[in-house]
């Protein structure tokens, strides 16, 4: 997928004047919070997990060229394939070529975010095949020609209204020219387009949740049970995934399982835990007669061996972008690329290119919310500090913001002159807005007075209170 | 091998400052941990193990029925047939563990895999999670994994001594029981649902609108 994620400033202002975007994003967030609350509460032993799943998530990623080769054994000893990808394009490049030999028309789609960072969707297209998601989020998106908003909602930005609207319009095509309005009619609707698709596809295409060394399996976690048609109908079953998703042993994931489900939805478990391991068994009666795993880097190798090797133990929960003050104002698609919320503000500097994308890691109030509520203890925010500092040593950062830091540096070196100069800016501010208490308007300040009133300055500085106070709060 | 294998491999072993794969000494301690793995922490099961399973079952909205005996089966299938007036063609999974089951003769049978137009299907679980109230249907020609996603209506039936405690604990009965893992495990934890229209929880997307669980003895 492009990234507009050097368009941040422009989309967010659009995202802010969007009613539709304000009234989907206040009911996403009360849903997600309070789930994630009470799931989390309910479990004694949540932290304890956390604990001993960032230890393996960190163990198998000091071992990751062991475990992948491992993984990769136990695929071909069950008659599966797996296939190494540096970039997106050699990625794509496999998948065509699978489904081309195997004389493909349509390819169903499990939810996949490395197949939105492929783009595999356009890829298939261009190549003449047909590429139908089947998750009821991510068709819904498909239809409106846009990109996901929320990695486990990708269609948490659209109202009912609209979707009502989108099926009208392209459902008329298979015969249902009524509008479905309620959930339950449009949900089913969707199944009906869509089963027909499952049971004609030649190809199905799905993520992976996690790898498994162990027994060379992948897994996907959903709850609508499209994974499951799509890696079971369709004579060939493809896999994408990163290389961070495998997983030592089946018992290790299943610690992790724990802790994914109740951090995304709040639910204990997901509806469907599946694994999958190698093509159909000779005696089988149904399932693929082929499985591929494509195994995607697209920078995670050179993440691997920076300050930013944490975030490689990232299980795509979703819950730091449920407690984001900033992604709950502006949505998903403001960020401009496939991730979203504090850990797409990580990954796409990383992914992208943080000269393309320079404006995500400042776009967060450092709340801290989105480690507190972390499963893998990732410090997002300490992550984003490192790439405003790298932002700041390249040079990215604008001229009047680097001017006003170095002229805020002058004095902050100069304690005697900073305190004098502050006791009088404050002095004339407080004068000058005396009267309302506060300003509509000051120069230089319109970034911050186009949106709100700036409360006019009273009385002393904080130095001058502290030091009354005699350096107590 | 091929090429994107070797870069892939060879930029990881760079990021993690290391020339070539990791010295046996090292390997062979990961490759006993792999091979004789043992669960991590386990979370404490409140109660008696099968009325933990239970109310987990009902928990997440799937319809539970317990009987005494296999012989039961057939009308609690017949009594959900006739509550949601779906047809009397059902579909039972070739497993023998269904053989000795005496249907009733309004139904008409099929032992096969599923087709995109059965409406009930009747299966075997390997296992119950008390966890969870999760399901284990594993794969395999007495199993067609077709039957737990096509039908509307899925059936599960499943013994009182199939039911654990945990997850790890199925792993452990599919390394005792099993030459290898089958090339299908589902974990099956209520009737399939989406809430993508607005965060509203719908029952029914693409799986199964009902499951019905069949606990036996």
């Amino acid at each position: 997928m492009q990234s507009t994620a050097h368009e941040f400033k422009r989309s967010v202002e659009v995202a802010l004047r969007d009613p539709n975007l304000r009234r989907a994003m206040e009911v996403a967030k009360t849903g997600f919070q309070e789930k994630r609350r009470i799931a989390v509460e309910a479990l004694p032993e949540f932290e304890a997990l956390r604990q001993q799943a960032r230890e393996l998530r960190e163990h198998t990623l000091q071992h990751l060229d062991y475990y992948l080769e491992y993984y990769e054994r136990q695929v071909r000893a069950v008659g599966g394939h797996v296939h190494w990808a540096s970039t997106t394009e050699e990625a794509r490049a496999i998948v065509i070529d699978i489904c081309k030999k195997a004389g493909a028309r349509r390819v169903t789609k499990g939810k996949s975010m490395v197949g939105e960072e492929m783009g595999i969707n356009e890829a298939l297209e261009a190549s003449g095949f047909e590429a139908v998601e089947t998750d009821l989020g991510e068709y819904i998106i498909q239809l409106a020609d846009e990109p996901p908003s929320h990695i486990i909602a990708p269609a948490v930005h659209k109202t009912k209204d609209q979707i009502t609207d989108l099926f009208h319009q392209h459902h008329k095509k298979y015969g249902l020219t009524g509008r479905v309005t309620e959930v339950p009619a449009i949900v089913n609707e969707a199944r009906t387009v869509l089963r027909d698709k499952f049971m004609t596809a030649d190809v199905g295409i799905t993520g992976a949740n996690f790898l498994i060394a162990e027994t060379g399996s992948s897994v996907i976690v959903t709850n609508e049970g499209n994974g499951d048609l799509t890696n079971t109908l369709p004579r060939v079953h493809i896999v994408t995934a990163g290389i961070e998703k495998v997983i030592p042993t089946l018992d290790d994931v299943s610690t992790i399982l724990r802790l994914l489900a109740r951090s995304a939805t709040g639910q204990e478990a997901s509806v469907y835990t599946t694994f999958s391991t190698g093509p159909k068994r000779s005696e089988d009666l149904d399932g693929p007669g082929e499985y591929h795993v494509v195994l995607l880097d697209n920078g995670r190798s050179q993440m691997l061996g920076n300050e930013f090797h944490e975030m490689l133990r990232c299980i795509r929960c979703g819950a730091c972008m449920n407690h984001c003050p900033v992604y709950q104002s502006v949505g998903g698609h403001a960020y401009g690329w496939v991730y979203v919320g504090p850990m797409g503000s990580v990954l796409t500097p990383l992914m992208v290119g943080l000269d393309r994308s320079f404006d995500l890691p400042n776009a967060c109030t450092l709340n801290g919310r989105c480690k507190e509520v972390c499963p893998m203890g990732i410090p997002l925010p300490d992550l984003l500090r490192k790439l405003r500092m790298r932002g700041y040593e390249q040079g990215l950062m604008p001229a009047r913001a680097r001017a006003a830091l170095r002229l805020w540096a002058f004095f902050a070196k100069r304690p005697g002159l900073y305190r004098a100069a502050a006791r009088v800016g404050i002095g004339l501010l407080g004068l000058a807005g005396r009267k309302r208490g506060r300003f509509r308007w000051l120069p230089l300040a319109g970034g911050w007075t186009d949106a709100r009133d700036l409360p006019a300055p009273r009385g002393e500085t904080f130095q001058s209170a502290w030091r009354k106070r005699g350096g107590r709060p | 091998m091929s090429v994107g294998r070797d870069r892939v491999l060879g930029d990881i072993r760079a990021a993690l400052k290391r020339r070539g794969p990791l010295p046996t000494s090292v390997t062979s301690a990961l490759e006993g941990r792999l091979k004789n793995s043992t669960p991590n922490l386990l979370p404490r099961i409140e109660g008696e193990l099968i009325d933990a399973f239970a109310r987990k079952v009902e928990a997440v909205h799937g319809i539970l029925s317990r009987v005494s005996s296999m012989d039961e089966v057939s009308s609690v299938v017949l009594r959900h047939v006739e509550k949601h007036a779906l047809p009397f063609e059902i579909v039972v999974a070739p497993d023998p563990a269904l053989d000795g089951i005496p249907w009733s003769n309004r139904f008409t049978l099929a032992r096969r895999a599923a087709s995109g137009d059965d409406c009930l299907s009747v299966t075997s679980a390997f296992a119950g999670i008390a966890e969870t109230g999760t399901l284990v249907l594993l794969s395999g020609p007495e199993s067609p994994t077709t039957l737990n996603f096509l039908p509307e209506d899925h059936v599960v039936v499943v013994s009182r001594e199939r039911i654990v405690l945990h997850m790890e604990d199925v792993w452990a009965r599919i390394r005792e029981e099993r030459k290898r893992i089958p090339r299908t495990v589902n974990f099956i934890t209520g009737p399939s649902k989406t809430a993508d229209v607005e965060l509203t929880i719908q029952e029914g997307a693409h799986g199964p609108r009902r499951l019905l669980v069949i606990l036996v003895g």
